[in-house]
């Protein structure tokens, strides 16, 4: 029953609200795809925790209490704090970033019409499926002394790191506030204009509290991935410069200490949670009814000289580590060439008999992409759905707002505990399930299923609820409503949140770096084994296997930039 | 116990629920693919092993926890499978310290039955924690003999650890190559090397163990500092350093000493090893203790010793055979012999220290380049 | 505010053995309508429609026309009072579960059209037919009846997006007569129109409805609009409405 607070003192007694029968229906749908969450990740990630605070006695047996000494000891250095600090400090400036120049990219690729559009937007967001290795090559090969930006002296400072973050991240903000804007009723900023303000100041003044709701969430979602970052700061970063991630990373992996590594753990749940709160706040402030209609697309012209400048710099700092890797695939000590594509087909890599060719591992790799993708929609339509339900009782609405909250965990937590709670709860208890190599896709479908249900919820939260409200009194029961009227909105949004989960998995290192079998692994992986192996044929082999991989990412991305929706807006007329 | 079988039971239908939406790819890998061959999938394991003739007999699974460079040709594993009547199927979680890490994460209710990949320090670790079982193969190869660890941890193979120098930017330059370790300290050669981390690399853990053994417990801070204050360029990893960084290297960067191997040289013959500063690495292979299929186990460690397999490492994991009877490669022969008498630590003894050393190094490390 | 309505709510009409006239179409008794943050901004509705009259409910905005229509129809709570359709009562007054939108059988035009935006014309019309389960032969003359009716046959293979204002809220109107509602609710049909179209489309709504012979109460708040479409028009002022003429 819905809160009785009301206006009126004397009222009748509630009857049950129309509808209040859907909600269980709903909660048993929801079932599932939070089961999968529960399992797959929050029990890995409870057990390894439990394991850092579980008390033992003399005998190292589990005494069942509580033990939180490590807290105590570990937060009383001053070493935890400058880490912390130092998190926070890279996070923020990538976020910061990141916004600063996804925005005007996301105005221009979204709003403006000239040639190669569509191109630029798909370049754009390849670097988030590329592989940390192959990015963190690219970029030092950029940046090192003697390379094409040597001169900027940015090699392994906290400023390559940042620009890192704004490479794989940007895409993100672009996307997000990108699809918002795209959809945006530009008439209210022209009555502004109208009202005598400038250009700048409609902007200020009434589209970019439109676009608030996405701008939080991307910018949230940045925070997390800068926040989680791991490859890029131990590649580009220097000794002394570690984050949560990698110190949770050395007190696991190397010391194998997990009481510390469950305090680092729980102050990074608590940044997560914080952000997640932080954006969720944001988000409801700024939510309010958005005139979306369909804007029409307007050439660029020298008014947007400056949001164009800005869209050129983000490009050129995606593509220029891009196109350092691509040319340098075509080298090869035969002189320029085809050569090193040519090995993909045919070569496991110099001295390597006993493993498998590159072509090889893109089978591998696009097969497990495959399950890992039909896992994530199994798991994100559902919950997409469940999102954007516009339920009527307070309560279901809390839930809905603290599942939306919770599907952003995963990536904000940190990998090596993912992984390491895998070994220690999943590979323990369901022995057949990890050898069965089942594990890889599932853990792929965790990563992904947050980005798919993003890319689901704004597509179905632009279904004008009077639609379903018209399809009800046109006698369409609730299953009716979903298939006829959420279904032609949900199959656009699928094909794009199927088309991230595919690129998300083929690009997906780390958790694959853990699970994969030693003689399967997927295109990634092999890509860091050729990396870690001398031979020229092999570093040629490897950049030009991840040539293949942007490539097909970008594909991807390219394909699923045509089924975006075109008519998520309103009516119609 | 009728809840804990509940919990398994509902786990194996919610997994069962994830497999089936998976379809058929994840359980039957193509059969095309070489890596069919000892996939997971104990089916298409058997199918490829009964190519020619049924094996002997069906004794089940054997599940091999290894390093992620573990490769070997597909016949001699059809061969092991064929001969031992074993399937066998390997799991790789990650690089020598994360199979250690499994391993006694999972100490109590073992994933594997046997191990291999293990570097030298940390099979003292295994076998003081009692993480692995005593074995030792019968027809033990004779330069293997002193390597053996608590007559449970049997070395497979070896290799060193050393400076790799790119002589043609010496000579470019005008400058003498370093001839030994301590040079290296002094700034004009510190300011040219490229070294790993020893917290996140295996190489730069390999060089920090020969400098506690070649400078001793006060003096192994000293080098460093001298290293680390003279300009020296700490990497992340093998490839960061080797790839980007060495001048002799694929980047062809500014760097021309940099951390490597012995073997580098067979792949870049015009490049050299500063023989003074090599120290081994001995790789190993065990039972682990509880194992549910120990004789499997014990039969894989028996298979990596023998003549073919150990003629196979060099060109499949980059690695020296332990049985020095066996040929190496012509390459290898010409460019990268083992070097006589490196430094060598006492593996037991630096495992033992090994965490409050790192710990020492990464304050001096973050002392130095934060300033 | 009337409470007293709500305390002395009438006997259930099943109970009641005695024959009712037929004569109400659509019968509202002390009806308050809640919004789902507790608010009730209609707190006192009564309104008889007889069959195949045509009820105008005027009133300023925010006078909560709307609302009354909306509770009508199910998508908003009715929190006391009955509303009758037909002689059933459809808000769980006895204490039972409201009958669910799409089983009321109540029509609603809405002010912008809400016409499904991935559909064609026709498939626009149909869509309440398919909703009831009917063969494809008579969907087809049906929706072709209806097209004929608001003059829009050549239209029906038409994306709704290319269509103007005036054609898209006679489609919205022929999609909510398809399946033959008992009661037809129009919320502002004409407001988003330029004025000269409303003129003609009033009367042009007016003919159609009584082609059909359907129930209707239309919410404007233009008087002459009002005369124009109705049999019959009823005031709305504070939180209420006020009919007596079918008592």
């Amino acid at each position: 029953m819905p809160s009785p607070a009301t206006t009126t003192p004397a009222r009748p007694p509630r009857r049950r609200p129309a509808g209040a029968g859907a909600g269980a229906g709903w909660a048993a749908a929801g079932v599932v795809p939070v089961a999968f969450l529960l399992v797959f990740f929050a029990w890995p990630v409870a057990a390894m925790l439990w394991r850092g605070v579980a008390g033992v006695d003399a005998a190292g047996d589990p005494t069942g209490a509580l033990d939180l000494n490590a807290f105590a000891e570990v937060l009383g250095r001053e070493r935890t704090w400058r880490i912390l600090g130092q998190t926070l400090g890279m996070a923020a400036a990538g976020t910061v970033a990141s916004v600063a120049l996804g925005l005007p990219a996301a105005f221009v690729l979204h709003r403006r019409a000239f040639p190669g559009r569509k191109l630029l937007r798909a370049v754009v967001l390849v670097p988030f499926v590329l592989p940390t290795v192959v990015v963190g090559v690219a970029f030092r090969a950029l940046l090192a002394p003697g390379g094409p930006f040597g001169w900027t002296g940015l090699d392994q400072t906290t400023a390559a790191v940042v620009l890192a973050m704004v490479f794989f991240n940007v895409s993100v903000v672009v996307r997000q506030v990108g699809a918002l804007w795209s959809a945006l009723d530009s008439r209210q900023a022209e009555a502004a204009r109208t009202l005598g303000a400038s250009p700048a100041r409609a902007f200020r003044t009434v589209t970019l509290p439109q676009l608030a709701p996405a701008l939080a969430g991307a910018a949230a979602l940045v925070f997390l991935f800068c926040a989680s970052a791991f490859g890029i700061v131990q590649t580009l970063g220097r000794p002394g410069y570690g984050t949560l991630e990698s110190e949770i990373w050395v007190q696991t992996a190397v010391y194998l200490d997990l009481r510390t590594a469950a305090v680092f753990s729980t102050l990074q749940l608590a940044v997560v949670l914080a952000a997640v709160a932080l954006s969720g706040v944001t988000a409801a402030r700024a939510r309010r009814a958005l005139r979306l209609g369909t804007a029409p697309l307007r050439p660029l012209t020298r008014a947007d000289a400056l949001p164009a400048a800005a869209t050129a710099l983000t490009g050129a700092l995606v593509l220029a580590p891009l196109a350092a890797l691509v040319i340098r695939s075509f080298r090869s000590p035969e002189g320029w060439g085809l050569r090193n594509y040519a090995l993909l087909a045919t070569s496991p890599g110099t001295g390597f008999a006993g493993g498998v060719t590159p072509l090889e591992a893109l089978e591998q790799s696009a097969r497990t992409a495959l399950d890992a993708t039909v896992l994530t929609l199994a798991v994100s339509v559902p919950l997409a759905l469940l999102l954007t339900r516009p339920f009527r009782s307070g309560a279901a609405r809390t839930a809905q707002r603290a599942l939306d909250g919770a599907l952003l965990l995963p990536l904000g937590v940190s990998a090596v505990t993912v992984g390491f709670g895998f070994v220690v709860s999943l590979r323990v208890q369901v022995p057949e399930l990890a050898a069965s190599g089942a594990l890889v896709p599932i853990a792929q479908a965790v990563v992904a299923v947050p980005l798919a249900v993003r890319a689901l919820v704004p597509v179905l939260a632009a279904v004008d609820p009077r639609l379903r409200e018209a399809a009800r009194t046109l006698g369409a029961g609730p299953a009716r409503v979903l298939a006829t009227v959420d279904g032609p909105f949900l199959l656009r949004g699928v094909g794009l949140a199927a088309g991230f989960a595919f690129a998300v998995s083929l690009g997906e290192f780390g958790a694959t770096s853990f699970l994969a079998a030693a003689d399967r692994p997927t295109l990634p992986v092999l890509i860091a084994r050729l990396l870690g192996r001398p031979g020229a044929d092999n570093y040629g082999m490897a950049l030009a296997a991840a040539t293949v991989l942007a490539v097909l990412s970008a594909g991807v991305m390219l394909a699923c930039e045509r089924l975006r929706p075109r008519e998520a807006g309103s009516g119609g007329i | 116990m009728s809840r804990p079988v509940r919990i398994r039971t509902g786990l194996a239908a919610l997994s069962l629920a994830a497999l089936a939406l998976t379809g058929c790819s994840v359980s039957a890998p193509s059969g095309g693919s070489a890596s069919s061959t000892a996939g997971s999938s104990p089916a298409a394991g058997a199918a490829s092993g009964s190519g020619s003739s049924a094996p002997a007999q069906d004794k089940g699974t054997v599940t091999i926890l290894t390093h992620d460079s573990f490769a070997l040709p597909d016949d001699l594993i059809a061969r092991f499978e064929q001969e031992s009547g074993y399937t066998l199927v390997t799991t790789a979680p990650g690089d020598a310290g994360a199979v250690v890490n499994q391993v006694l994460l999972s100490k109590d209710a073992p994933v594997a039955d046997g191990v291999y990949g293990v570097e030298d320090h940390s099979a003292h670790r295994l076998v003081g924690q009692e993480a692995v079982a005593p074995f030792t193969p019968a027809d033990l190869p004779a330069s293997a003999q002193d390597l053996v660890v608590g007559d449970a941890m049997t070395p497979v193979d070896r290799g060193q650890v050393c400076f790799n120098t790119d002589p043609a930017w010496f000579e470019e330059n005008g400058v003498a190559e370093p001839t030994d370790l301590d040079q290296l300290r002094e700034p004009q050669y510190a300011e040219l090397t490229a070294v790993t981390s020893p917290v996140t690399s295996s190489p730069g853990l390999a060089l920090l163990a020969a400098t506690t053994a070649e400078y001793g417990e006060d003096g192994w801070q000293g080098w460093w500092r001298d290293l680390l204050e003279g300009g020296a360029k700490v990497d992340a990893s093998w490839s960061d350093a080797y790839a980007v960084d060495f001048s002799g290297g694929e980047g062809k960067g500014e760097f021309p000493i940099v951390l490597s191997y012995s073997s580098s040289p067979a792949f870049a013959p015009e490049t050299a090893v500063l023989e003074d500063s090599c120290t081994p690495q001995v790789e190993y292979a065990g039972v682990l203790a509880g194992a549910e299929n120990p004789e499997g186990a014990q039969a894989f460690v028996e298979f990596m010793l023998t003549e073919d397999v150990q003629a196979a490492i060099p060109d499949t994991m980059y690695m020296y055979p332990v049985d020095d009877a066996v040929a190496l490669p012509a390459e290898w022969e010409q460019n990268a012999p083992l070097v006589e008498d490196p430094i060598t630590p006492d593996p037991a003894a630096f495992d033992a220290r090994r965490e409050e050393l790192l710990k020492e190094w990464t304050a001096l490390a973050e002392e130095v380049q934060g300033s | 505010m009337d409470t007293h309505t709500a305390g002395r709510r009438p006997a259930h009409h099943q109970d009641d053995d005695a024959p009712r006239p037929r004569g109400a179409a659509l019968r509202l008794r002390g009806v308050a309508v809640a919004y789902p943050d507790g608010s009730v901004p209609v707190t006192r509705a009564d309104l008889d429609v007889a069959p195949g009259e045509i009820v105008a409910l005027v009133g300023a905005s925010g006078s909560g026309k709307s609302t009354v229509l909306r509770g009508i129809a199910g998508l908003e709570d009715v929190v006391a009072g009955t509303v009758e359709i037909d002689g059933t009562e459809v808000s769980g007054a006895a204490g039972g579960r409201p009958v669910p939108v799409h089983r009321r059988g109540v029509g609603l035009v809405f002010q912008d059209g809400q016409l499904f935006p991935h559909r064609t014309v026709a498939r626009n019309v149909v869509y309440g037919l398919e909703a009831a389960g009917w063969g494809r032969v008579r969907r087809r003359a049906r929706v072709a009846e209806l097209l004929e009716l608001v003059g829009l046959t050549e239209l029906a293979g038409r994306p709704v997006r290319t269509l103007s204002g005036g054609q898209a809220q006679r489609v919205a109107l022929a999609r909510s007569l398809a399946p033959a509602p008992r009661v037809l609710l129009l919320d502002e049909p004409l407001s988003a129109l330029d004025a000269d179209l409303r003129a003609r489309l009033a009367r042009q709504i007016r003919a159609v409805l009584q082609a059909e012979g359907t129930s209707a109460v239309v919410v404007t708040h233009d008087a002459d609009e009002a005369a124009v479409m109705a049999d019959r028009t009823v005031r709305m002022g504070e939180g209420g409405v006020l009919d007596d003429a079918g008592r």
